[in-house]
């Protein structure tokens, strides 16, 4: 019993950070001896992106999201890092996953989850919806409780055995299924050099001029700026929904467009100071530049969102098209970047 | 986005937390600061709580008056719509809407109330009757 107690009380470096996923692996990661921030992860992930899915449905309105979906960003970062190694394991059975996770704290491991929002309780009640890609880490169990470091909150926080093992196996669209990672191998350092251009041309490639498939990236934005054009044809309440719609899945649902956009900026940053690159630090400011824009689109959505008018929605979706320009323009020069 | 200008438009609907977002800080390097809420996300949250609420009403006074069965109700008060409630609980959408018929929904047998219980996280007694 000493034992469990001695446990619960380890301290654990909890950094809060911008986004779920990335800080998660963050925090993992520099928990297993390798500093990193939550901007590189993000970076070297090549995470940046946008996608416009009308055929996947949430709440009857279409799928939008900013950056690369779970899980594709620890496997992009672990193809781009060598010897960066992460294990993923789920669970057909509650049972069996609920004593994985308790064996892998008996070893003092810490481990990551895929969660669902609805049945975390420290979530606040407006928040709790059923959206299944929460990552978050298990860092000690005590008595009926673990002990959690959530990346986007700003303290440690606990959740009921019972709550922890609900949310790893809600159903339904990306269910976790218990699904809990942990890396297996860690590199001592990373080699940025190589590393970071690559995870650079590759994002821009993805967004800008290569882009493979109409519903992502800069055409992605295209296509959503000409659905927001045709509201005026729509209902007036789907209208409304729609472009509240957006702006939830831009600002609220992982740190949003904009809040991606600063992420990957601090990247940048980040990676011209590593890199001595007054180039890197540019683009950095550029794309700050580039998030603002989001945030004013943003602005113009949520005020569509109360109130109808038709000259409007022209505005929201020329907003739109010049984010879209401002974005082909930089991924077009970024896809050049060389040291 | 500068330091300085993060939104601190404070929400009653983050229940007293914060959310990190990077910023440009004087010195012009980036860094993480917190943020208590920010109106045009606000106004969009609300929106959706609220039509959640309409939803929720209209289905219980459907299920008063006899026209759709308490399943439908208690989805809704779960934050669930039907594509969501027949892909938990493994089932096509034209059958879940069946079971909105009060007939059939009474004919459910122990065990499908149960499976719809627990994917609602509610118990079966909940699940059979409406809130007073």
């Amino acid at each position: 019993m000493s034992e469990i107690t001695q446990k619960s009380e380890r301290q654990f470096d909890h950094r809060p950070s911008a986004h779920c996923e990335t800080g998660a692996i963050a925090n993992l990661l520099r928990h297993n001896g390798l500093e990193i921030s939550e901007p590189m992860v993000f970076g070297l992930a090549s995470a940046l992106t946008f996608a416009y899915i009308k055929s996947i449905k949430i709440n009857g309105m279409p799928l939008i999201a900013y950056r690369m979906p779970p899980k594709l960003i620890v496997k992009f970062l672990s193809w781009r890092v060598p010897g960066l190694k992460f294990k993923f394991e789920t669970f057909k059975d509650e049972q069996t996953g609920m004593q994985a996770l308790d064996q892998q704290l008996a070893q003092n491991n810490v481990v990551g989850l895929q969660t669902s929002v609805f049945f975390l309780p420290y979530f606040p009640e407006a928040m709790r919806f059923h959206f299944n890609a929460h990552n978050l880490l298990v860092y000690a169990k005590q008595d009926d409780e673990y002990h959690i470091s959530d990346p986007v909150f700003a303290d440690l926080v606990t959740a009921k055995i019972d709550d922890v093992r609900k949310a790893r196996f809600a159903k339904g669209v990306l269910a976790p299924k218990g699904s809990m990672y942990y890396p297996s191998d860690v590199p001592n350092e990373i080699q940025y050099d190589i590393a970071i251009p690559k995870a650079i041309r590759f994002m821009a490639k993805m967004n800008g001029p290569w882009n493979p498939v109409p519903i992502s990236g800069v055409r992605g934005i295209r296509r959503m700026a000409r659905q927001i054009k045709r509201l005026d044809k729509h209902e007036q309440r789907y209208a409304r929904l729609f472009m509240g719609h957006i702006v939830r899945m831009q600002e609220e649902i992982g740190t949003g467009g904009a809040g991606f956009r600063f992420i990957y900026a601090a990247f940048l940053q980040e990676a011209g100071n590593l890199l001595n690159s007054e180039t890197l630090k540019e683009y950095s400011g550029e794309l700050t530049t580039i998030g603002d824009e989001w945030r004013d689109f943003a602005v113009l959505a949520a005020r569509l969102s109360k109130q109808r008018r038709g000259q409007d929605f022209n505005d929201a979706a020329m907003q739109l098209n010049k984010v879209g320009d401002l974005e082909l323009d930089f991924f077009r020069r970024l896809s050049k970047f060389k040291i | 986005m500068k330091k300085n200008d993060t939104p601190q438009q404070t929400t009653e609907l983050f229940d007293g937390e914060t959310k990190g977002i990077y910023a440009v800080n004087e010195q012009g390097e980036y860094e993480l600061t917190r943020t208590s809420g920010w109106d045009p996300e606000t106004t969009a949250l609300t929106q959706a709580l609220e039509e959640m609420d309409r939803l929720t009403d209209d289905a219980l006074q459907r299920a008063r008056a006899g026209s759709t069965s308490p399943l439908e109700y208690h989805m809704c008060a779960r934050r669930m719509d039907l594509p969501m409630l027949a892909k938990t609980v493994g089932k096509f959408q034209w059958q879940v809407r069946r079971h909105f018929n009060c007939a059939r929904f009474n004919n459910l047998t122990t065990q499908q109330l149960e499976a719809y219980a627990q994917v609602l996280d509610i118990d079966v007694d909940t699940l059979v009757k409406l809130p007073e």
